[in-house]
């Protein structure tokens, strides 16, 4: 029989874990349910922004220069480290504006939230993405306090804590890349 | 060993062959007790939060029966007068200003409903059991400080008691609280002019239970964390007693069907607030069409109930790892089939989720479709049937003691067969079709669900009341509360599968303009007094709790039902961090009861020789 206690994973990161399975469900749900009413008929048909095509590449950026920070954060080197954070920073507020720009785009040409389900579904799914993206954002902030407060030193403390912050940007990078996906094939 | 040796030396045993995990110099320790609000308000002692978690609950329970008991005189008594009652309800009583009569308003008589339906299921039987029991016992049975974040668990009592007020608030409305029935079913939930508590009164509704949804995912994400990461040396998942596996599966469904539930609740505050139309269409509202065509409200009832039916099974697991626990340590015997009881657990969970049109057998479903549920439906049957089995295994030839926890403990069992017998019923959609909406159903969920559940917490209640107070409850007083409500539970609730079967719908306001069900008036009237009476007795339970926390009798040793589980082993008046020194080190699973002669071999002690020879034997 195992005697040992040595922690299988950081429990914090584990407790990140289960919440993004909670998210997914969350967005499997809305999905779903965007199948079930679509299959219904009486739905909308529109052309997708191609802005959203933009946005992906931009989140997808913003995950590899996180990534970059945090390589550089664990070899020590600083320049890459707040460099990296300040760059995915911006890239994800740029996701945002380019996700309202796209729903702007999409109001002009007159889908709006209320003319048909189709609509109301593209606005409610990527709006609540975009308010897990803010969460993102405002983790992001944290990190840069910490980057730019706290003198440059390695600690596995701050490691935990930064890759908590990563995990959960791929995450919803990788969502966002599924939700996009997903609404495409779904036309 | 001899026979004799009923009780173990802690302190040695702890001092000697205990991990040191250098607890006291982390200092992370007891620097919360430092004043009254840090300990008892804003505490982060997972023991503190269970209480916390259970008292709220309490004083829900009492909210939510007192509305039935409410809605039971209207059903029971329609042409009494209820005048007296009106200081309390106000203008929900209309007086005849000629007779001097008052009767219950239609408006409110739905709202008590509603409100009883959505506080027991959700406030009572989720917070209150779930939030209760797997805060107490998840660290203390694995041998683990606290949680893994005590601060998250913190946080998950205070979003509950923020929905706890908000409920309440929406109590007192102008309007009336939320009156459509605990599912919240759109039209009625979803058009703000569809009735009077449509209104406010479902803005406040959806506002508690999204702020609810968030108290469970962050318990939850806790529970998970901690079984998987905080048990103490040797506490491989095999030796985890059947509470904490219980638990366990119960906060992995929580985590994975209240998001689902939250987004039926986004759509829902678009069509109100929005002008969406997800689960609208073609609606005419006093002659007038809505603008609103195109959406589904059976859309709703899928997403509803792809939560609801895991929901029931968030409730009503707790309360079988409960009873388990309790029934194997008042047997003196090894619960039967453990590993069945692991795998009907995990395989219950796993079909909870493949079930939920049950629930929409008469709203439209495709019928082929519902074909596939059926079955799925009455193959849930199996494990559950696995667990009665094994519960009255474990009782057959045990020692077995008969004080108010096992008596709930046995309750349970009974309830669990009588309730669960006719869920097969109503799992067969064609039977389904005469039963739906019926007192059929009513009389199967509150059995199997409303009063097994009850019985599982009552006898947790007063397992580990000692644990809780360090006070033991009082037994008479205890056993009074049992018979009653035993049999009060079986002459209110068995009453109604008759009055089911016979096509009495449920969530009527009146029946006096129906003829066919003139018959039944009796029977009303003995279901709203046996209710009356088992109210009485939950009185008497709250009076003996309330009593026994600062006179009831002193626990004297540490481990007084002499089990075996790791809670047992915490000092009498367990502080923050649980164990004064090292924690202890598992060396067996839980149910060494009556083994080779021996009455009871606790989780922390050692194997002895010829133990080591037999496992090495296998
Ligand atoms: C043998 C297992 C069970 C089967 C086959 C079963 C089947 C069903 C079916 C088919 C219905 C829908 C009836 C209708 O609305 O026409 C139902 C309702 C219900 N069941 Fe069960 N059930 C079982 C066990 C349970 C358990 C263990 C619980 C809770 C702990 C439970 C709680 C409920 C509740 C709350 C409802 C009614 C919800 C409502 O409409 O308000 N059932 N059951
Ligand atoms: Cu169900």
């Amino acid at each position: 029989m195992e005697i040992s206690i040595k922690n299988r994973i950081n429990p914090q990161l584990f407790g990140l874990w289960t919440a993004l399975a909670s998210i997914t469900m969350m967005f499997g749900a809305l999905t779903s349910a965007y199948i079930v009413r679509q299959a219904a008929g009486n739905w909308l048909e529109f052309r997708m922004p191609d802005l959203f095509i933009v946005s992906t590449v931009v989140i997808l950026l913003s995950s590899v220069t996180l990534q970059v920070a945090y390589n550089g954060y664990k070899n020590q080197k600083e320049g890459l480290y707040k460099g990296g954070l300040v760059l995915s920073f911006i890239l994800g507020l740029a996701f945002l504006i380019l996700q309202y720009n796209a729903w702007m785009m999409l109001f002009n040409m007159g889908v709006d939230m209320k003319i048909n389900p189709s609509g109301s579904f593209l606005y409610v799914i990527t709006g609540v993405h975009a308010g897990h993206i803010l969460g993102g954002i405002t983790a992001l902030i944290v990190a840069l306090l910490h980057a730019f407060t706290l003198p440059f030193e390695y600690s596995d403390k701050r490691k935990n804590r930064f890759q908590l912050v990563l995990h959960y940007w791929h995450f919803v990078d990788l969502l966002w890349v599924y939700l996009f996906v997903f609404l495409l094939m779904t036309r | 060993m001899a026979n004799d040796v009923l009780t173990y030396d802690d302190e040695v045993i702890l001092e000697e062959q205990g991990f040191d995990d250098h607890f006291h110099e982390h200092e992370h320790g007891d620097h919360f007790k430092s004043n009254f609000v840090n300990h008892y308000v804003f505490s982060m002692d997972h023991k503190i939060i269970a209480r916390q978690f259970l008292i709220t609950g309490m004083v829900w329970a009492l909210i939510g029966a007192g509305m039935s008991i409410i809605f039971r005189l209207q059903l029971g008594f329609p042409e009494e007068s209820l005048t007296w009652i009106k200081p309390l309800l106000g203008k929900w009583i209309a007086v005849d200003a000629t007779t001097g009569i008052g009767t219950l308003m239609p408006e409110f008589y739905y709202a008590l409903v509603t409100m009883h339906g959505t506080i027991i299921v959700f406030f009572v039987l989720t917070a209150g059991l779930s939030g209760t029991f797997s805060n107490l016992l998840i660290p203390l049975q694995l041998g683990a400080r606290d949680m893994a974040s005590p601060f998250l668990n913190m946080l998950s009592y205070w979003f509950f008691f923020l929905a706890s007020v908000i409920m309440f608030y929406s109590l007192f409305l102008s309007t009336g609280p939320f009156s459509g029935g605990w599912t919240a079913y759109p039209p009625l939930s979803a058009l703000p002019q569809a009735s009077t508590g449509s209104g406010t009164g479902m803005t406040l509704w959806l506002m508690s239970l999204t702020f609810f949804v968030v108290s469970v995912l962050l318990g939850g994400i806790n529970y998970i964390t901690t079984v998987l990461n905080l048990r103490t040396k040797g506490m491989s998942l095999w030796r985890m007693p059947l509470t904490i596996w219980a638990f366990f599966v119960t906060a992995i469904l929580g985590l994975l069907s209240f998001p689902v539930l939250v987004s039926g609740f986004f759509m829902l505050i678009c069509d109100r607030m929005l002008g969406t139309s997800f689960f609208l269409s073609e609606i005419f509202i006093e002659g007038a069409a809505l603008p609103n065509v195109g959406g589904s409200p059976i859309l709703y009832q899928h997403l509803f109930w792809f939560l609801g039916h895991p929901e029931v099974y968030i409730i009503i697991l707790p309360a079988m790892g409960i009873v388990s626990e309790v029934l194997s340590v008042h047997a003196r015997k090894p619960i039967f089939g453990y590993k069945a009881m692991v795998f009907s657990i995990l395989a219950i969970g796993f079909l909870s989720f493949i079930v939920w049109a049950h629930h929409m057998f008469m709203s439209g479903v495709n019928p082929f479709i519902s074909n596939f549920f059926v079955v799925f439906t009455l193959i849930i049957a199996v494990p559950s049937a696995v667990k009665v089995f094994n519960w009255i295994t474990t009782l057959y030839k045990g020692n077995i003691r008969l004080n108010t926890p096992m008596l709930f403990a046995i309750g349970f069992v009974s309830m669990f067969i009588s309730g669960g017998l006719t869920g097969i019923f109503l799992g067969n959609s064609a039977i389904d079709i005469q039963m739906h909406d019926t007192y059929f159903v009513v009389a199967h969920f509150h059995i199997v669900m409303g009063v097994a559940a009850f019985f599982g917490m009552f006898a947790g209640i007063y397992h580990w009341f000692p644990k809780m107070y360090a006070r033991f409850m009082n037994e008479t007083l205890g056993k009074i509360h049992f018979w009653i409500t035993m049999i009060g539970a079986y002459a209110v609730f068995w009453p109604m599968h008759y009055l089911g079967i016979a096509g009495v719908p449920r969530r009527y306001y009146s029946f006096n303009t129906f003829n066919s069900f003139d018959d039944f008036t009796a029977l009303n009237q003995f279901i709203t007094i046996a209710a009356i009476v088992v109210f009485a007795a939950q009185v008497l339970f709250v009076i003996n709790f309330f009593y026994s926390i600062w006179k009831g009798k002193k626990m004297t040793t540490k481990n007084p039902w002499k089990a075996t589980t790791l809670e047992w082993t915490t000092p009498i008046h367990t502080g923050h961090g649980n164990w004064e020194g090292n924690l202890p080190v598992v060396h067996r699973w839980a149910y060494d009861y009556g083994k080779d002669g021996i009455d009871y071999v606790p989780q922390h002690i050692p194997l002895t020789e010829e133990e080591k020879a037999q496992e090495g034997s296998h």
